[in-house]
């Protein structure tokens, strides 16, 4: 019996493979290290360019770089704002105003383009219209949502909901459609009832396009508040957000601070899709392996 | 699962289908008739879209028919007055190209018909899943999901999927397709296996013709579209049957009867052209 049990023990003998660190991954992460290295190499050429006629003349000018401001200038006028509460301010109220427009988006959105999705009736009368809107840019909407709305900031609310609304609509009504009809027969033989069928089949298999329509809708909506905030001038006291910080610098003719807002924006922008990516490999562990 | 007697009894009678896409009849099934007993593994085999697909979806429920009439055990499923079959949990269909939900795992797969028939309580049917996932061999990969495991592991995983229900009918529709040699050979010795235990009415959809005559008790070749039944080959090689089964006489001489009917068909599909039906 023993005879027998030893080898097949030795056999089984579990093989470990060699755990590494948090640092150990991080400093062994090569795709980490090339878009760092990438990102240097971008700022070194920058400036380069940037700082071409100062160091070699005029006539060696390379057409409209010469213009840009270089990133050492850049990084000086950001150390210069950065204290200042303005600044602060202007993240937030740009923050604020995509996230609510992006929430309500998400809110009404998702509902609505399932609705579209599994109900015909409701696709009949309410898909029509929605297609004749949908065409029409968000920024055709400012004019009339000015003179709709009582207050600037429930404007750029509305239009910032549009930007994203749309995108999010499109995208869940194309996901829930395009389930793999295997699934819901499957489903159906195993007895599943509707709302079985809708809350266990439906909704899963239409989260991947949920989150893929609220990543673009996520950038529409920052692009939508950015506009909307130069246009309606964001009215006083830093409350203007990063659009109007932008177009301040502009109008106070910094070009170190332009590009610094522009900068912010980006960083901004990367939080939002970075927090999207995460919430949806939380939510989505299957799509996790690929 | 109990092995079950006199239950999954199918009839087929004079079944027609006609599809009627946009004016153009195209006759799918064409006055088909086939008897298969109750715990019988009826294997059949035709050319590509002849219309097996068709007759199975019928069965199932997922399709209506123009004519005739299906019956399980004796009651009408579709017939007269009622072209299309409910679709049940007696009747559980394996996918051609599987269709384990890809945001489940293995065992809350299995687990899913109970769930939602409320016959189980959710943890007792996830326990009686993974014990049937385990007895079907796949007990180490039960938290897996579909994307991670083999298309031999999920195609098994579907089966246990199906079986969880106690069917009376299990309906195949070339399960084994695009699986290489080796993995099929895995496959068919794991169904002859759960079918030796559960005595299950098996409907298999199939081009390999090996594994027609491996698999069934009978094989049922059936013509190019229209789908007529054309012969009825019965394979009297004793249960359990084992993989050295394909080599013996009395297999030659079935392959060589049923591939002269199949042949003959496959070669006026070819002729014919025509596109697959889904």
């Amino acid at each position: 019996m023993t005879d027998i049990a030893q080898p097949s023990t030795h056999a089984a003998a579990p093989v470990t493979p060699r755990r590494r660190s948090a640092l150990q991954k991080l400093v062994q992460n090569q795709s980490l290290w090339r878009g760092i290295l990438a990102i240097i190499v971008f700022l070194i050429l920058w400036e380069i360019g940037a700082r071409w006629d100062e160091w070699f003349g005029r006539e060696w000018m390379i057409p409209g770089v010469g213009l840009i401001p270089p990133p050492t200038d850049v990084a000086a006028a950001w150390v210069e704002v950065l204290p200042k509460p303005g600044y602060w301010e202007s993240w937030y109220s740009s923050f604020k105003r995509v996230l609510s427009g992006f929430l309500m988006a998400m809110l009404l959105g998702i509902p609505f383009g399932l609705m579209l999705a599994v109900n015909k009736y409701f696709r009949d009368v309410f898909f029509p219209p929605f297609e004749i809107l949908r065409p029409i840019p968000p920024l055709a909407w400012v004019p009339a949502s000015l003179i709709f709305w009582p207050t600037n900031e429930m404007s750029i609310a509305f239009i910032t909901f549009l930007g994203a609304f749309f995108t999010i609509v499109i995208n869940v009504l194309g996901g829930a459609r395009n389930i793999d009809v295997r699934y819901l027969r499957a489903a159906q033989s195993m007895g599943a009832s509707q709302w079985d069928l809708f809350s266990k089949i439906i909704l899963p298999g239409t989260l991947p396009s949920i989150f893929t329509g609220a990543a673009v809708g996520m950038g529409i909506t920052w692009e939508v508040v950015l506009a909307a905030e130069m246009i309606s001038g964001g009215g006083t006291q830093g409350g203007g957000g990063l659009g109007f910080f932008i177009w301040n610098s502009y109008m106070g003719g910094s070009l170190e601070q332009i590009v610094v807002g522009m900068i912010s924006v980006g960083i901004a922008g990367y939080l939002c899709s970075t927090a999207i990516r995460m919430i949806g490999d939380w939510y989505m562990p299957w799509k996790r392996l690929h | 699962m109990t092995a079950q007697k006199n239950r999954g009894a199918l009839s087929i009678r004079n079944v027609t289908k006609i599809y009627d896409p946009e004016g153009v009849n195209v006759m799918a099934v064409d006055n088909c008739s086939m008897e298969i007993a109750a715990g019988e593994v009826c294997m059949i085999v035709g050319p590509s879209g002849c219309g097996k697909t068709t007759l199975l979806n019928a069965i199932a429920g997922f399709h209506s028919i123009t004519h005739g009439e299906i019956l399980l055990d004796g009651e009408m499923l579709c017939g007269p007055g009622k072209p299309k079959a409910d679709m049940g949990a007696e009747r559980m269909v394996v996918f051609q190209h599987g269709a384990l939900f890809p945001w489940k795992t293995l065992a809350e797969n299995v687990a899913y018909g109970p769930i939602v028939q409320g016959v189980l309580p959710k943890k007792q049917a996830l326990e009686k899943a993974r014990e049937m996932l385990a007895e079907a061999g796949i007990g180490n990969v039960l938290d897996k999901y579909p994307g991670e495991v083999s298309s031999g592991m999920s195609r098994r995983a579907e089966i246990v999927r199906a079986l969880i229900n106690d069917p009376k009918v299990l309906l195949l529709d070339e399960p084994y397709r695009a699986m290489d040699a080796l993995t099929k050979s895995i496959m068919h010795e794991s169904l002859l296996e759960t079918y030796d235990r559960t005595k299950v009415t098996i409907f298999f959809i199939t081009h390999d013709l090996e594994e027609a005559i491996f698999l069934g008790d009978k094989v049922h070749v059936v013509t190019t579209r229209p789908c007529q039944l054309k012969k009825t080959v019965e394979v009297n090689i004793p249960r359990p049957r084992s993989y050295e089964t394909q080599s013996s006489e009395e297999f030659r001489i079935l392959m060589e009867e049923v591939n002269e009917a199949v042949h003959e068909e496959a070669i006026k599909a070819f002729q014919a052209g025509e596109r697959e039906l889904a």
